[in-house]
């Protein structure tokens, strides 16, 4: 299995974890929306009333083929137009670790939104501590199977990383669930996660 | 089979005698006609008509070929049998405008009080007041709600214009490489064809039916407007520096090949098109402006379509930074929206060019609607 397909395995996974979270009927906006794979999924599963996202422009036609509802532009420019609480899910996925300043992205999400749903690769996973301290290189994972040159990734963090950006900010973990390649992880995520998604909201 | 299938003709609805078409303006036009074009057949539930608006210098034929012509409608690769606009599944609605010179009143039309041609007695009319013709040609038609309203350029006006003035007949709306207001620099260009229009001495302030026509003054002002349609990019890729002849002379002939593309353009045009109608549809185009000094969140309030929103990277006559300041106001209002800035070269004119990219977005998008309407 390549490291794409493993990758593309994973995220369904992802995709099950967020659409457990979201309630049915629920107004959301998936930011980073791709393809429309996870948006599409929580149309057919909870009947969502879907908005996305995205800035590539080929994905946009296939969202669009899929009958859904999507704004072609960056994520940082996406979200100011909606009025506040707009919204019962923000959904980031993927996408918060490639936002040019993630803080105020959260920031306006949580505004528009009135809860926020982020799934991001766990940077200290043990394969990837692994491989910095043992072969002093940038790690490269399933959940990061970027190379340096080539990731779309601009921040990385560990999911204590972003526990601890809730305490400092006054955001309310709502829920959590810790993924590793081939399931729930429910012991030392921060060392056994690839992928954390999280649902919160403001305090 | 399939040949026979796509022959169309233009067919024109007269009002019935004595009926007043009534202005914006206040003013009331006598024997309003409107010459139309539809393909695909109206289904019994009367959910699936797609009105399908035209630009400033083209007309009903939208699609198919007329007897005897090799050359298909404007916009024939988006519709027909199994195509975006599907004519299998949707009956679909094209007309002139009212203005124009293709069939529908306009200044080149017989006056019914003088007999004469309007010239330019015919009253200055409004964008609103060709989505109110339109609007009477359905009537006639028994089309009462509409799956969708497109169009590109002045078209996407008169679909913009249609969800804001009738939101509960239009179910979608696809405007596309369009504005909801011309700014100044549309409206300077604009300025620049009508005055060539008038300067030219042919002209004779409008009366010049069954004389010789304006005719250099109209080629002008088709030579500037087709300069706005392309972009850097394409005009360059298609001319370059090339030239007409072997080399450079020493006088004003046509040398480059883009002179000569623009002086062909202008001296085509002139034989299909009214230099009076040119002026009422450019001050109508002018004129349009959705926003109306107010707050363009407020506008879109009572709207009721979803909308399929289609820009092109390269278009500086109806750049994309126009349509955004439009989708936001319609997410502002918890409109759906979907928007595309497609990447292209061509200029304003991708939306006649960019056939594959549009096919897919406005399928996809229809079928959705339907779907919706129909469920």
């Amino acid at each position: 299995m390549s490291k794409l397909e493993e990758r593309i395995k994973h995220l369904r996974l992802d995709h099950k974890v967020i659409c457990d979270m979201v309630t049915p009927g629920a107004k959301v906006l998936d930011m980073g929306s791709g393809e429309g794979d996870l948006l599409a999924y929580l149309v057919e599963q909870k009947d969502v009333d879907g908005t996305g996202v995205e800035i590539n422009e080929e994905a946009i036609y296939k969202c669009v083929e899929k009958g859904l509802s999507v704004f072609h532009g960056d994520i940082d420019s996406g979200l100011s137009d909606y009025p506040d609480k707009f919204f019962d899910f923000v959904i980031f996925n993927q996408a918060m670790q490639q936002v040019h300043k993630p803080l105020p992205a959260i920031k306006e999400a949580l505004r528009i939104g009135k809860k926020l749903i982020i799934g991001f690769p766990n940077f200290c996973n043990i394969n990837a501590r692994l491989q910095l301290c043992f072969l002093g290189r940038v790690p490269v994972t399933p959940s990061l199977p970027y190379t340096w040159y080539d990731t779309p990734n601009l921040h990385f963090l560990s999911i204590r990383d972003f526990q601890d950006f809730c305490r400092k900010q006054n955001i309310k973990i709502e829920k959590s669930v810790f993924l590793g390649e081939s399931g729930v992880v429910k012991m030392f995520p921060n060392l056994f996660a690839l992928n954390g998604i999280f649902q919160v909201s403001n305090e | 089979m399939s040949e026979n299938k796509e022959m169309v003709s233009t067919k024109i609805f007269s009002v019935p005698e004595g009926e007043l078409f009534h202005l914006e303006s206040g003013i009331k036009l006598r024997g309003l006609e409107v010459a139309y074009e539809t393909y695909g057949e109206l289904n019994e539930e009367g959910t699936n008509t797609i009105l399908v608006c035209h630009a400033l210098s083209m007309d009903a034929h939208a699609a198919g070929y007329h007897a005897g012509s090799k050359k298909p409608g404007w916009w024939h690769e988006l519709i027909g049998p199994g195509k975006a606009i599907d004519t299998d599944r949707y009956f679909v609605v094209c007309s002139n405008i009212l203005g124009g010179c293709m069939g529908t009143s306009g200044p080149k039309s017989v006056d019914p009080e003088t007999g004469k041609p309007y010239g330019l007695s015919f009253p200055v009319i409004s964008i609103g007041d060709m989505v109110n013709a339109q609007k009477r040609l359905l009537k006639f038609l028994g089309v009462e709600r509409l799956l969708a309203v497109t169009g590109g350029s002045m078209g996407g006006m008169q679909a913009l214009e249609w969800t804001v003035k009738y939101p509960d007949m239009v179910a979608s709306c696809i405007p596309i490489a369009t504005t909801y207001k011309h700014s100044a620099q549309q409206i300077a260009f604009d300025e620049v064809g009508r005055q060539a229009i008038m300067a030219d001495p042919d002209w004779h302030g409008g009366n010049y039916y069954g004389k010789t026509l304006p005719a250099s003054g109209l080629a002008v002002a088709r030579m500037v407007g087709h300069i706005t349609y392309m972009s850097y990019k394409s005009m360059d890729k298609k001319f370059g520096r090339m030239l007409t002849k072997d080399k450079l002379g020493y006088g004003f002939t046509t040398e480059f090949e883009v002179e000569g593309y623009l002086r062909y353009r202008g001296d085509n045009f002139v034989k299909r098109f009214d230099a009076n109608s040119y002026l009422y549809i450019t001050k109508a185009m002018d004129h349009f402006d959705l926003q109306g000094g107010g707050d363009l969140f407020k506008i879109f309030r009572g709207v009721k379509s979803r909308f399929l929103v289609i820009t092109f990277s390269s278009d500086w006559l109806y750049p994309p930074e126009q349509l955004k300041e439009l989708v936001k106001a319609l997410k502002m209002n918890g409109i759906d929206v979907t928007y595309c800035e497609v990447n292209s070269d061509y200029g304003h004119d991708a939306f006649l060019l960019e056939f594959e990219v549009q096919s897919k977005l406005i399928s996809g998008f229809l079928a959705k609607t339907y779907s919706k309407l129909n469920r």
